[in-house]
């Protein structure tokens, strides 16, 4: 076990969440730095994601590191049956870094187990997803100045979110406080509310998307509803709609408002709002690669201050 | 019944009685603690009458002290349970399970995409809730009560 490892955002403590965070800043100043030089990272991507491998890729390479790895499962000895064990133990034998996606939850976690290589969850399943998170943490640092005493209004799929989940979590060191839209059948688990309330979270809950919470937020944070949620296509139908912005609803929202989406998104925010100052999903994407940056030279326990020195 | 009570199963001379298993959980315990594989002589009762439990289950093992960490897996499902150490037909030591923080290798993850179900490794809960017994899969989180715990 690697303790430089990230699995979970509740791994890291609020210091190092802040930390992560001004060296995300530091390398969108200078995104290129080679200080991976002559180091091998592996992304291992049992389950396909596009943006997210691309993203971890980009970061090594912009960092003067070497990549090995495999985008989809079906060509590699998991399709013949070898355990994740095994695939993780012979991986941890060539490189510095294990990057790795995984479809089954908990996957990253056994895997930090089985090998002394720092692993970098980029997803299990509908469990956790970390540097999504910190992407998230970082686009909201950035645009507010401050994580402290923001309103965030999260919207759409609360109950299967992961995203929604891990961000919540993660701003519990900030004095957030949250509106959950969301129809009964996606609403935010009991078990997230029970949070809020031992952590002293304030939040309330609305079943329509209306004016009143969207200009009392900082930050309004879209999902996608998916169809296959739900137990009742009739109730899909019914729901699918409420919960989509448009350009017009934002006319008296606070100046500083942005419209996070982890993407991909579907209808939920329409076409119009894209050219809205305060859309920020392209630029959330993008704030992903700092992000990534700053989480693997943690893994790697490269310190910024000193290659900022040097 | 006045008096001494009438002893439902035979007293031992030497070994451990777990007393006060709830009698819906009796098998579970004798497959959470490996009775079955013992070679003493052991003897089992169940559905007894229990004042505090209504019916109750009974294990008596001969000749055995098992160690403590082994006697507590038990706490999970039958939480009332008591141990008795006995030497010389004398009770020398009383005392309940107690519920562990970790509980490894007992209970299936319930959800079907754990890793834990896909890999030949052992489960892995910590105890989230004492009050109410609730556990949290290690791995993925997926949390349960005792009482709709699955044992593996």
């Amino acid at each position: 076990m690697n303790s430089n490892s990230l699995v979970s955002i509740s791994d890291i403590s609020k210091e190092e969440i802040l930390q992560l965070l001004e060296n995300a800043r530091y390398f969108e100043e200078n995104p290129n730095h080679k200080i991976l030089d002559g180091k091998v990272v592996a992304t291992l991507f049992f389950e396909p994601s596009t943006r997210t491998r691309l993203s971890f890729e980009t970061a090594v390479n912009r960092l003067g590191g070497r990549v090995i790895g495999f985008s989809d499962a079906s060509t590699t000895s998991s399709s013949k049956g070898e355990t994740l064990k095994d695939t993780i133990k012979m991986v941890s034998n060539y490189v510095d870094l294990i990057v790795m996606r995984h479809y089954l939850e908990g996957a990253a976690r056994y895997a930090t187990e089985v090998t002394d290589t720092p692993i970098i969850n980029a997803g299990d399943g509908a469990h956790q997803h970390p540097s999504q998170t910190m992407l998230d943490l970082y686009s909201i640092y950035k645009t507010q100045g401050t994580l402290e005493n923001l309103t965030i209004t999260m919207v759409g799929d609360l109950k299967y979110g992961r995203t929604v989940h891990s961000l919540l979590m993660a701003m519990q060191y900030f004095n957030p406080t949250f509106n959950f839209v969301a129809c009964d059948e996606l609403k935010m688990p009991a078990e997230y509310k029970e949070f809020c309330d031992q952590k002293g979270i304030k939040y309330t809950e609305h079943k329509e998307f209306s004016q009143e919470v969207i200009n009392s937020s900082d930050i309004i944070y879209m999902t996608r509803v998916q169809r296959e949620r739900f137990t009742d296509i009739m109730e899909y139908e019914k729901v699918k709609n409420l919960y989509n912005l448009h350009n017009a609803m934002l006319d008296n929202s606070k100046d500083n408002l942005r419209i996070l989406h982890p993407l991909p998104r579907v209808n939920e925010i329409d076409q119009d709002v894209d050219d809205n100052p305060k859309a920020y999903y392209f630029q959330q994407a993008q704030n992903g690669l700092y992000a990534r940056q700053a989480i693997i030279c943690r893994a790697l326990n490269i310190d910024i201050k000193e290659v900022q020195k040097s | 019944m006045t008096g001494k009570k009438e002893l439902a199963v035979a007293a031992l001379q030497n070994g451990t009685v777990i007393d006060h298993i709830p009698a819906s959980v009796l098998f579970d315990a004798v497959k959470i603690l490996g009775i079955e594989k013992l070679d003493t002589h052991v003897t089992i009762g169940n559905n007894l009458n229990s004042n505090k439990l209504g019916t109750k289950g009974i294990i008596k093992v001969a000749d055995v002290e098992f160690p403590e960490a082994i006697l507590n897996r038990i706490a999970l499902i039958a939480p009332t349970a008591v141990v008795n150490i006995i030497r010389d037909f004398e009770v020398v030591e009383k005392h309940k399970v107690q519920l562990p923080d970790t509980i490894v290798g007992i209970v299936k993850c319930g959800n079907p995409k754990c890793i834990t179900n896909n890999e030949p490794m052992k489960t892995r809960f910590e105890v989230v809730d004492r009050q109410n017994v609730t556990i949290s899969c290690h791995y993925c989180g997926h949390s349960v009560s005792n009482k709709e715990a699955q044992i593996d």
